[in-house]
């Protein structure tokens, strides 16, 4: 690598890459799914330069097939309302029991307070307090609930703020992180997607906390890996509260971020002028003619996967790419490793008709192909 | 899913159209299916909206919660809902029949089996919850509900109960059953939306599938844009009527796709062991209608732990039948064993009917078979193998050698001196063996319910109903 192509220097070229587009600032959800596709530059790129990737989606003609419905929002919010009433004195009550904890009162920060500008510096100020407060070996018997703190994160390079969307409860200098989610849960029973999905998200904070003890100099195992997770009970609205151990999504999570590939070797392989600009007008539509943005983004890969469609804004512009590119992804993961490396659709037909000669290394996949393509004729005539 | 079903993908997205992946209709159908299409409020755990349901297509019941949030207008609707099903589940426990068995006292068993025929998977959840959340409720005390609900609840958690249930055909996702019969050009968790499914079986892709002003959503979920512009506006405006039609709009679409989806599969021909698989919907059926006039409680929340251990095994043991079934039934699904080398298939080029093994009075026919096969076989010497041509019959593998399988019929080929007519193939014949044998296997046994040990929680407790499960909140 010479040092050339570096001299730009990859904050300013992220932002180039947004152009006067506003940025979208990331939630928990993004980094999780973010997580869950590591390979996918392009996703990578948007993501990292905070690009709106909703609004792109939308303008390529291309909108996202997420919506929410007013009927569960509501719901959603009436639960949270519901939970935190009062300074959450129905959590507490069900933390009481839940962490067995000698605690009668409670004091309440709400972060969202503070203005926006100083909420990240103000979280922390408080973290750093109450984490200070254990090792003076006071004896701490005050119990803290954060409400909306900012957290912040390092993702491949940059530092993502986090949409707050959770209480961290703090006892004696150990933190847990609390999430509400309006899902049921049935007969101790939750649906399992659902519970992955929030396990995965609570991760994120869990790493972002523990990374702002460190950077304070504090001991980054005292937010702890057991996460409450607050959901309704059965069919109605009374919260329950269950300790969700996020260990293993925490290990994923880890390693996936440090293995992602750093933006600044992905920036420096893309031509100088290349942004994804949505040019948009003083009301803040987008302008920029659709072809040229759609040609931008195809100079970057996508990792397109069928789990994508529930997860990431652009997923109907990669599956129609992906559809032009005859790209056997389109099938899913599972076709894709029984295929063991044939990439294209034409090819693997190519090579279960014998029309095409395998290449070195596909002889044993071409061999199965080709029996499956004869017992499937075999079977049909 | 194998790498022959994926050729199947592969192939169906080259050519625009899905691929069958079976010759035969693995599923029963019944003359008069029960199409139950659920909406649910979005947001909540079981909170119904609508349903449209019927045995004719022509004419659909359009069943409407016009105030969602309304508990009593709720378990109307569940009682409504009832009306329906009910009398149509009730009229089939009529007809009976009288089956032996062996050191067992004869049963009644019906003749025929309610079949309830949901879009989804979503559905069949949805049923679940529906059926947990009114099986509880009672008729009288603090908290009364109208007495077809509770059995409603208990008819509908026997129907999701079976849905899971290999093979059975008591409760049937559209989706699911098409996908066993067809591979789409897609990915699986594409083929969940019913539309594009159908559309990639009928006519091909269509982006227009997707577009839930077109296609809206089969449920049980609605669609956000429609819960925004068109819903919620008439919930509001308080006009049943207004919320009966906007629903009906999201409903129809899916009703027509599901008989669509039935005549397809009724296109197809029978399996040979589904009837087989349907009597024993039936005894299934009658035991569950025996169950509910015994006045026997509702299913309970969990089971317990010996409870739960007998329907693993039981559901383990049917999925190992079904599976072996299928292949017998279909050389389409045959070929997935033929692929791992699990089976093998060829015409015979060689036969010795009259062979014999042993000498004396213990000397037994045992004719030897020769096939020729393309297929890669991997059986070692000596495995037991069955036959789809003749069901009746074992054999065992003598010797593989190059494509040459030499097999000794040890089973099914008459006591005479030389074999039955019939039952040893002739030269020139196309058979197919493997190693995949529906024998009967026993249950584990299981401890009585009584006698749990405490490692596994001790005796469950007995169910007793109380005003807290009947009161339980349904908001």
């Amino acid at each position: 690598m010479t040092g050339l192509k570096r001299e730009g220097d990859p904050v300013r070229r992220l932002e180039a890459l947004r152009g006067t587009t506003p940025p979208r600032p990331h939630d928990a959800r993004a980094i999780a799914a973010l997580a869950a596709n590591p390979g996918c530059a392009r996703r990578a790129l948007m993501d990292g330069a905070g690009i709106d990737k909703d609004a792109a989606a939308r303008h390529l003609g291309f909108p996202a097939p997420f919506g929410q419905s007013p009927f569960a929002i509501t719901r959603g919010n009436m639960f949270e309302a519901l939970v935190k009433a009062d300074g959450c004195a129905e959590l507490l009550r069900m933390l009481r029991e839940l962490l067995d904890l000698p605690v009668e009162e409670v004091a309440y920060h709400d972060v969202e307070n503070v203005g926006a500008h100083l909420r990240h510096t103000h979280t922390r100020s408080l973290l750093d307090h109450a984490a200070r407060s254990t090792t003076a070996a006071e004896p701490v018997s005050a119990a803290t609930f954060y409400d909306h703190p900012l957290l912040s994160l390092s993702i491949a390079g940059h530092t993502a703020y986090l949409e707050p969307d959770l209480v961290a409860f703090q006892l004696g200098g150990r933190f847990h992180v609390v999430e509400v989610k309006s899902f049921s849960v049935i007969d101790g029973q939750a649906d399992p997607a659902a519970v992955a999905a929030a396990a995965r998200q609570a991760a994120v904070y869990v790493l972002a906390m523990r990374t702002t003890l460190e950077e304070l100099g504090h001991d980054p195992g005292l937010v702890s890996h057991d996460v409450v997770l607050v959901c309704p009970e059965n069919f109605a609205n009374r919260p329950v509260a269950t300790l969700v151990d996020v260990r293993k999504q925490l290990a994923v999570l880890r390693r996936q971020l440090t293995r992602m590939t750093t933006l600044d070797r992905l920036l420096d392989a893309l031509p100088d002028d290349l942004t994804f600009d949505l040019r948009p007008d003083d009301d803040g539509r987008p302008t920029r003619p659709v072809a040229e943005l759609a040609d931008a983004l195809s100079r970057t890969t996508a990792r397109y996967a069928p789990d994508c469609l529930s997860t990431c804004d652009m997923c109907f512009f990669c599956r129609d790419e992906a559809r032009q590119e005859g790209a056997s992804d389109l099938l899913g993961r599972q076709v894709r490793d029984e295929l063991g490396g044939v990439a294209s659709v034409a090819e693997a037909l190519g090579l279960a008709d014998g029309t095409r000669t395998p290449a070195e290394g596909q002889e044993e996949i071409a061999r199965l192909l080709r029996n499956a393509e004869r017992l499937r004729r075999e079977c049909l005539t | 899913m194998s790498l022959l079903t994926s050729l199947a993908r592969l192939r169906a997205l080259d050519e625009g159209i899905a691929q069958p992946v079976a010759t035969v209709r693995h599923c029963h159908l019944s003359r008069r299916p029960m199409v139950f299409i659920p909406l649910k409020l979005s947001g909540e755990a079981a909170a119904p909206l609508a349903a449209m349901l019927g045995t004719d297509r022509d004419d659909p019941r359009l069943l409407v919660v016009a105030q969602p949030r309304n508990r009593d207008l709720r378990f109307a609707w569940a009682a409504e809902l009832a009306g329906v099903l009910l009398p149509y589940v009730e009229a089939l426990t009529v007809d009976t029949e009288t089956v032996e068995r062996k050191n067992a006292d004869p049963y009644e068993r019906a003749v025929d089996a309610p079949q309830l025929v949901v879009p989804n998977q979503g559905g069949v959840a949805f049923t679940a919850l529906l059926g947990r959340s009114t099986r509880f409720r009672r008729a009288d005390g603090p908290y009364p509900v109208p007495g077809s609900v509770p059995l409603l609840g208990r008819w509908l958690t026997y129907f999701a109960e079976r849905a899971a249930y290999p093979g059975s055909s008591i409760m049937l996702a559209a989706t699911e059953e098409l996908g066993r019969h067809w591979a789409s050009g897609q990915s699986s968790l594409e083929d969940a939306n019913l539309a594009a499914l159908m559309s990639w079986i009928t006519t091909g892709p269509s982006d227009e599938a997707e577009d839930p002003l077109v296609w809206p959503p089969a449920g049980p979920a609605t669609d956000p844009g429609f819960d925004a512009e068109v819903l919620a506006p008439a919930i509001e405006s308080g006009s049943a009527e207004r919320v009966a039609e906007a629903l009906r709009t999201q409903l129809e679409p899916t009703w027509r796709l599901v008989w669509q989806a039935i005549d397809l599969l009724a296109a197809l021909p029978e399996g040979a062991s589904v009837a087989q698989r349907w009597e024993q919907d039936r005894g299934s059926f009658s035991g569950m209608a025996a169950h509910v006039a015994e006045g026997a409680p509702p299913q309970a929340r969990r089971d317990g732990a010996v409870a739960a251990a007998a329907r693993l095994a039981r559901m383990e043991r049917a999925q190992a039948a079904y599976d072996v079934q299928r292949a017998y039934d279909d050389p389409m699904v045959m070929a997935e064993y033929r692929l791992t080398g699990e089976a093998f298939a060829g015409e015979v080029v060689e036969t010795d009917p009259e062979n014999t093994e042993g000498e004396g009075r213990s000397r037994k026919l045992r004719p030897l078979v020769v096939v020729k096969t393309d297929d890669p076989v991997r059986l070692p010497q000596g495995t037991s193998l069955g036959t789809p041509q003749r069901r009746g019959q074992g054999a065992v593998l003598v010797a593989a050698d190059e494509g040459l399988i030499t097999v000794k019929i040890t089973k099914g080929m008459g006591r005479g001196k030389t074999a039955a007519p019939g039952s040893v193939p002739e030269v020139g014949e196309r058979v197919c063996y493997t190693s995949l044998t529906d024998d009967f296997q026993g249950s584990a046994t299981l401890p009585e319910a009584e006698a749990t040990p405490w490692t596994h929680g001790g005796p469950p407790r007995g169910y007793t109903p109380d005003d807290e499960d009947a009161q339980e909140e349904w908001s």
